[in-house]
């Protein structure tokens, strides 16, 4: 026989109540962005995503280069952490012994906390005078004749965003790769070894068997770099303008937020700025839903198990 | 799900030639050396960075720092009392607004997780763990700067709130789930109610993990500098007053980097070691604990 004591039907809906709020939070994130960029959206409608016009004075706005500078610059980092990332992963949980795996992981989840304003110092006080110094006259000398590296060697820019925002997001891919392949079964690498595989082979082959939460871990990733503010607001170097070159500065859709959103005057403008915000959370929403369903259903088979053992 | 080129590698491997075994004996270094590699240049960057905030900002960690006043512009020395108090009232105000809201969450993802409810709360909480901060900015300026009419600190504590909410959601409810089963059996057993088998044995059990959960999500949203510039703002002054603009660590530090006098640039590095310092040891502490609990 069961009792039922009244107060426990309270004290779940007060916890639940608290729950709500999260999704609260969500919405009302959602509500009040799509409420400020109204009448953004009533002057420009679709133009708004693709104008390349920014001109505050003239009232006209386009955030197309915003877009076009958060796509390549999160690109870049995506291109340059995610071989590095996959092959540490790798490493951590497949080659190394666990105590090493377990303690460099540890140093990477402690990196991942690190606050994106001291990646920004680090980006404009030493990552820039090396890129301006060594990497990109080098990159003009011997590879500018590729549109994508022809200009002038600034220091800050699009590249000079991407590679610290590589350094950025390595640890999530990381971490959560680390975490898939764990869980994927070791019978998977016995059967391989049984066969007379090779240490490299059968590593392909829970490889292979973690894609859908390796992938996961990518889009992860991915939606940390798209969102990235402080680091990028202070490397890129602020201007809206599409070049093709990846020497040249830019902008993000969060740095001119972060730039522009005390300076705007008028209504207009404000709300133009909302927008943006309106844009980036949609995209960045998507994404991690996405990313979070595949991880979900990556690590879910092993949670599982753990509960039932 | 294919058993991938490994496995059928490997049978092939029964009638291999000698070519053949030397390939693959090949590649199979070539892989483990790159992967071996992979791990070293991940861990350069990230110790270059801890090397510069070292050499730079351990110079200017002096008592001083902490306790003086910003100079006006052009005077060398002076500190930043006011940000660090800034900080603090504003982690204050986000941890007043997202403690109760995230544990309360937490305890009831990890106490009521059957339900479909539950489900979709968990994951729209990674989810919202996932939005850009500067979004939270704007989402609260919306809230709070334009009907308040100014910029205010608690603006920026609804901010920082909103960012720490699934912090403190998802390792509460981690440290929940680490309470044994035994416990809530042995508690029921003496007829006690749900809720306080819940509030009276769980929570108790749990309470410091949750404790360094919340001072995680807290020393987290510390480093947080996006949300706060057009909420918080900044100011060069004294101010505790919770409805005006307020100094914090990271608008400082982005402030006195972008400025073009060196000693504002050495103050920005010295903060910038103090913001690590503090987000780190509250990690490591949180990990520490979650581990040992985990054990026994």
């Amino acid at each position: 026989m069961k009792r039922r004591f009244p107060a426990d039907a309270l004290y779940a809906g007060l916890v639940g109540s608290a729950a709500a709020c999260v999704l609260a939070a969500a919405g009302l994130i959602f509500v009040v962005t799509l409420q400020g960029s109204i009448p953004a959206l009533r002057e420009f409608g679709s133009r708004f995503l693709l104008g390349t016009d920014w001109d505050p004075v003239a009232e006209r706005f386009g955030a197309l280069p915003y877009i076009y500078g958060t796509m390549v610059t999160s690109g870049i980092a995506l291109l340059l952490a995610l071989p590095v990332g996959l092959g540490s992963a790798v490493f951590l949980s497949e080659i190394a012994e666990h105590r090493v795996g377990a303690a460099i992981s540890f140093v990477m989840e402690l990196l991942a906390a690190i606050p994106s304003i001291v990646y920004g110092i680090w980006g404009f006080f030493i990552l820039a005078p090396l890129l301006r110094e060594g990497l990109e006259p080098w990159l003009i000398a011997h590879l500018g004749f590729l549109p994508l590296f022809q200009g002038f060697p600034f220091g800050i820019g699009i590249l000079n965003a991407g590679i610290v925002l590589a350094i950025m997001i390595v640890p999530t891919i990381i971490s959560i790769s680390r975490e898939v392949l764990l869980a994927t079964p070791s019978s998977l690498r016995e059967a391989a070894l049984a066969l007379g595989a090779t240490k490299a082979e059968a590593i392909g082959v829970a490889v292979d068997a973690a894609r859908p939460g390796i992938l996961g871990a990518t889009i992860l990733a991915l939606g940390r770099a798209l969102g990235e503010t402080m680091a990028v607001t202070m490397v890129i170097g602020n201007t809206n303008q599409i070049t093709g070159s990846l020497l040249a500065p830019g902008a993000t859709m969060a740095s001119v937020i972060a730039n522009e959103f005390t300076e705007a005057t008028g209504k207009l403008y404000l709300s133009a700025l909302i927008e943006v915000a309106l844009v980036l959370f949609l995209i960045t929403f998507v994404v991690n839903a996405l990313a979070r369903a595949l991880v979900y259903w990556a690590t879910g088979a092993r949670r599982e198990a753990a509960a039932a053992a | 799900m294919s058993l991938g080129n490994g496995v059928s590698g490997a049978v092939q491997a029964l009638r291999m030639s000698p070519t053949r075994a030397r390939v693959r004996a090949v590649w199979n270094a070539v892989f483990l050396g790159a992967c071996y590699l992979a791990a070293i240049v991940v861990l350069v960057p990230l110790a270059a960075i801890l090397w510069e905030l070292l050499r730079r900002g351990l110079p200017g960690l002096t008592p001083g720092f902490f306790l003086h006043m910003p100079k006006p512009v052009g005077e060398p020395g002076g500190g930043m009392a006011n940000a660090i108090v800034g900080t603090l009232i504003l982690v204050g105000l986000g941890g007043l607004f997202a403690i109760p809201v995230g544990v309360g969450a937490g305890v009831y993802l990890s106490e009521y997780k059957g339900g479909r409810f539950a489900t979709a709360i968990r994951y729209l909480t990674d989810v919202l763990a996932g939005v850009p901060s500067i979004v939270v900015g704007v989402a609260a300026y919306g809230l709070v700067v334009i009907p308040m009419g100014r910029f205010s600190a608690v603006a920026g504590g609804v901010a920082l709130g909103i960012i720490m909410l699934p912090t403190i959601v998802r390792s509460t409810e981690e440290v929940i789930r680490l309470v044994p089963r035994s416990y809530r059996e042995g508690a029921l057993a003496l007829g006690a109610p749900r809720w306080r088998v819940i509030q009276g044995v769980v929570l108790r059990a749990a309470r410091p993990g949750i404790v360094t959960a919340c001072m995680l999500a807290i020393a987290r949203a510390a480093g947080e500098t996006a949300p706060l510039l057009f909420t918080a703002l900044g100011n060069r002054f004294w101010s505790t007053a919770i409805d005006k603009p307020i100094a914090s660590l990271p608008v400082f530090i982005y402030d006195y980097a972008r400025a073009p006098y060196d000693d504002w640039n050495r103050q920005a590095w010295t903060a910038a070691l103090v913001l690590v310092l503090l987000v780190t040891v509250m990690s490591a502490l949180l990990r520490l604990t979650v581990r040992r609990t985990r054990r026994r």
